[in-house]
């Protein structure tokens, strides 16, 4: 029973930490907007997040031995395989974050963590429902 | 927690942007001057930004740092003013190298990046307050 439920949170846990290792990606590209050289780096998100959950049963879970153990797993280092962005626009001193790009992505990114927010919330909400029986 | 890092690397942007935002000032502060400590005019300095890793692990995710204030090294202006105590034989005073248009168009930017590293920490403060309200 207890499985179940933090397999129905599990999805949407992992997809936040995701959302929260993209924001910070995204942050590094704006903050170093200026810096000569530097490359604007981001993942793919569909792809972290399936490989995350492709790989619950990792080599760092734990054994289970009895079907009533919880289903230990090691954490794994969100976020996904980092990949160079490429420009639209060079410019002269090898920069590539283009700084449009990079609003409109933390933007986009802010949106879907929240969505995701209020997912796992009514999820919650549900799951204390059925919890109280509907009193 | 990735989202606090964001304040980490946001606000060493901030910081960075304000240096350059100050050196700006210093710079146009000093457009005119035609004498220093070192005895020469003043020359324009530029903040060099370097990314720095937030993370060991991950390098490519950086927040940003001031590695080096350098002084600009282009020839210094000659004003014709014959009458200044400074002038040479010919009558010119040689005058700080900084560019006016330069300095301006490196505040506006300094200015927007900061601005938007503001957002960005505000976008972050939002989204972590609304994942502490998480079940309530």
């Amino acid at each position: 029973m207890l499985n179940k439920m933090s397999q129905q949170l599990d999805f949407l846990q992992r997809s936040l930490d995701l959302r929260a290792a993209r924001a910070e990606v995204i942050a590094g590209n704006i903050a170093n907007a200026d810096t000569p050289g530097y490359k604007a780096v981001d993942f793919d998100f569909a792809k972290a997040l399936q490989a995350q959950t492709s790989q619950q049963n990792g080599s760092l879970g734990m054994a289970l031995t009895d079907s009533r153990h919880l289903n230990g797993r090691g954490s794994q280092a969100a976020g996904g395989e980092l990949q160079y962005r490429s420009a639209v626009q060079r410019s002269i001193d090898g920069n590539s974050v283009d700084m449009d790009i990079e609003r409109a992505a933390y933007t986009d990114n802010a949106l879907k963590y929240q969505s995701t927010l209020t997912f796992l919330g009514r999820r919650i909400s549900g799951l204390m429902d059925a919890i109280k029986g509907g009193q | 927690m990735s989202l606090s890092n964001v304040f980490n690397i946001a606000g060493s942007a901030m910081t960075a942007q304000s240096m350059r935002l100050n050196l700006v000032a210093s710079n146009i502060a000093n457009a005119e001057s035609s004498t220093s400590s070192t005895g020469e005019p003043y020359r324009a300095r530029h903040a060099v930004f370097t990314a720095t890793p937030v993370k060991a692990d991950v390098p490519q995710v950086a927040g940003v740092r001031v590695t080096a204030v350098e002084e600009d090294t282009s020839p210094f202006r000659m004003k014709y003013q014959p009458g200044h105590p400074l002038a040479d034989e010919n009558g010119y005073v040689k005058m700080s190298n900084v560019n006016l248009v330069e300095e301006m168009a490196d505040m506006i930017s300094a200015s927007r990046s900061y601005q938007t590293n503001v957002e960005i920490v505000n976008t972050a403060k939002t989204l972590l307050q609304k994942t502490l309200q998480l079940g309530q």
